[in-house]
């Protein structure tokens, strides 16, 4: 135990050094008493999980972290969000960093090994962005001979790489948002990543990018819990009635609505 | 050990990028601060001006910033580009630029104290003889200030060395996916988050094996080439 701890404590500050943009975590409250909730998201994704520049959180991911945790009797200020980067998220679960996770975290059988998930709460597809007035890439197939961004470490440029397009040109940056600013000045043709994440750049800048609309992979989105939660069956019951009592819909439409993106029929909820 | 046998020639061939980053950073950066030291001591006031100008910019600019603004100011906005077709390419050289130019801040700097250690009395002597300043600076002073700088000078190299990190701010990536060490070891922890302990000890060690020979050749070098006075 103590020596994961160790671990956690080396792989936070080599993160920290090769993360340095993300600014770090929060440790404000270490105090890990019984009255709050300690959520993970992401802090740098817009429409999805985003800390706005006045402290405040935002996105689908926050606001479907809001709705479980007043479900499980949470009040607001008992809430407390965390920031999780992709690379430390089993690592915050397994150390008790945080007590769940809600930062675009896709359910895989190797994750599971680690820890636990409720959901899916959203089913998520490998997508291309693009300029909005691009008409020569319709999928993942025509990228042969493009020059295409994703982000460093990231697993959808290296699915377009060995599945589909053999001849297309990885510009790979550490943030999208460099992405972003690449295709909109048109030195670069496209991005890819899960489509509710790019929607989620879309809605930024409304009118300048659209979204192929062709996905070409399934991410079942999970709410990330450590090994052996109680809480599980009460979040997916939760998540279920997200569906049913239209939160689920109005945190979509309250951030992603205006991308151009079309809401999905919600999934259904994987009791393992 | 899966991960050395999966992944050893990714993380080797991602350290060789590194070590190309590095080579060429270090040699254009040790040229241009030269440069920059015999602008700053010249006779000549404009000559000192450029010279402190682009010293004060440079070194006091974080060179994530530097990084940044050489590919999305100079490449983006104003259309400088090292190639066109291959985008890996022009973010490499890109690199290589930022970081020369940011490291030649400091070699600048260190050779200038370097300067400072040669008597003023030789200088004098020199010109005394009839020698010009250009020949003065060549043939009696920048070689003794060479000689006695060669520890900072090492550290210098040693950080440009570190440095070559941040060029993942600008994607320096090679056409067969292959990122530059740092970029590497992101990836890697983003795959295999049970064995972060593992990839940093791989990554500390490999950039220890890029570094450490620098600082003892420096120190055989420096007591081989002292200047005893």
């Amino acid at each position: 135990m103590k020596f994961k701890k160790i671990a956690a404590a080396v792989g936070a500050l080599a993160l920290a050094g090769s993360l340095a943009a993300c600014g770090g975590g929060d440790d404000s409250g270490s105090d890990a008493g019984g009255d709050k909730i300690k959520i993970g998201i992401k802090f740098d994704q817009p429409g999805l999980g985003f800390k706005e520049a006045d402290g405040s959180y935002s996105g689908f991911d926050v606001d479907m972290a809001t709705y479980i945790a007043e479900g499980l009797g949470y009040e607001g200020d008992q809430i407390q969000f965390v920031e999780a980067v992709s690379a430390n998220r089993e690592t915050f679960l397994k150390d008790g960093s945080v007590d769940m996770i809600l930062a675009t975290y896709s359910i895989t059988d190797e994750r599971k090994a680690d820890v636990d998930f409720a959901g899916p709460y959203y089913v998520a597809g490998q997508d291309i962005l693009v300029a909005a007035d691009n008409t020569d890439i319709t999928g993942p197939k025509d990228l042969d001979g493009k020059k295409l961004c994703s982000v460093t470490g990231s697993t959808p440029a290296e699915n377009i790489k060995e599945n589909y397009a053999k001849g297309v040109q990885l510009q790979e940056f550490d943030t999208y948002s460099k992405c972003v600013t690449a295709i909109e000045g048109g030195q670069l043709d496209a991005m890819t990543t899960d489509d509710i994440i790019l929607a989620g750049y879309a809605q930024q800048d409304p009118g300048k990018f659209k979204i192929v609309g062709a996905p070409f992979s399934e991410e079942n989105y999970g709410v990330g819990l450590p090994k052996g939660s109680e809480d599980r069956d009460k979040i997916n019951d939760l998540i279920e009635q997200s569906f049913e009592d239209g939160a689920w819909e109005k945190a979509f439409n309250d951030n992603l609505g205006e991308s151009g993106y079309k809401l999905p029929e919600p999934p259904t909820v994987d009791r393992y | 050990m899966d991960l050395i046998s999966e992944s050893g020639s990714i993380i080797l061939t991602s350290f060789g990028l590194t070590l190309r980053l590095a080579f060429f950073s270090g040699i254009f950066s040790l040229l241009l601060g030269v440069v920059l030291a015999i602008f700053r001591v010249s006779p000549v006031p404009v000559l000192r001006w450029v010279g402190a100008a682009v010293v004060y910019t440079f070194r006091n600019t974080p060179l994530t910033l530097v990084m940044f603004f050489a590919l999305f100011g100079l490449s983006y906005q104003l259309g400088l580009s090292f190639d066109e077709d291959l985008i890996w390419r022009n973010a490499f050289w890109l690199a290589v630029l930022a970081l020369s130019v940011y490291t030649s801040t400091f070699v600048c700097e260190v050779l200038r104290s370097g300067i400072n250690t040669v008597p003023l009395g030789q200088a004098e002597a020199a010109r005394a003889i009839g020698l010009t300043f250009t020949q003065n600076l060549r043939l009696v002073v920048l070689p003794q200030a060479l000689r006695s700088v060669i520890n900072p000078l090492a550290s210098v190299i040693i950080a440009m060395t570190k440095n070559t990190t941040v060029a993942v701010t600008i994607g320096v990536t090679t056409a067969s996916m292959v990122n530059e060490a740092s970029g590497q070891m992101k990836t890697l922890m983003e795959k295999n988050s049970d064995q972060i302990l593992l990839i940093f000890i791989i990554f500390a060690v490999g950039f220890m094996i890029l570094t450490l020979p620098i600082g003892f050749f420096a120190g055989w070098a420096s007591k081989r080439f002292a200047v005893a006075r």
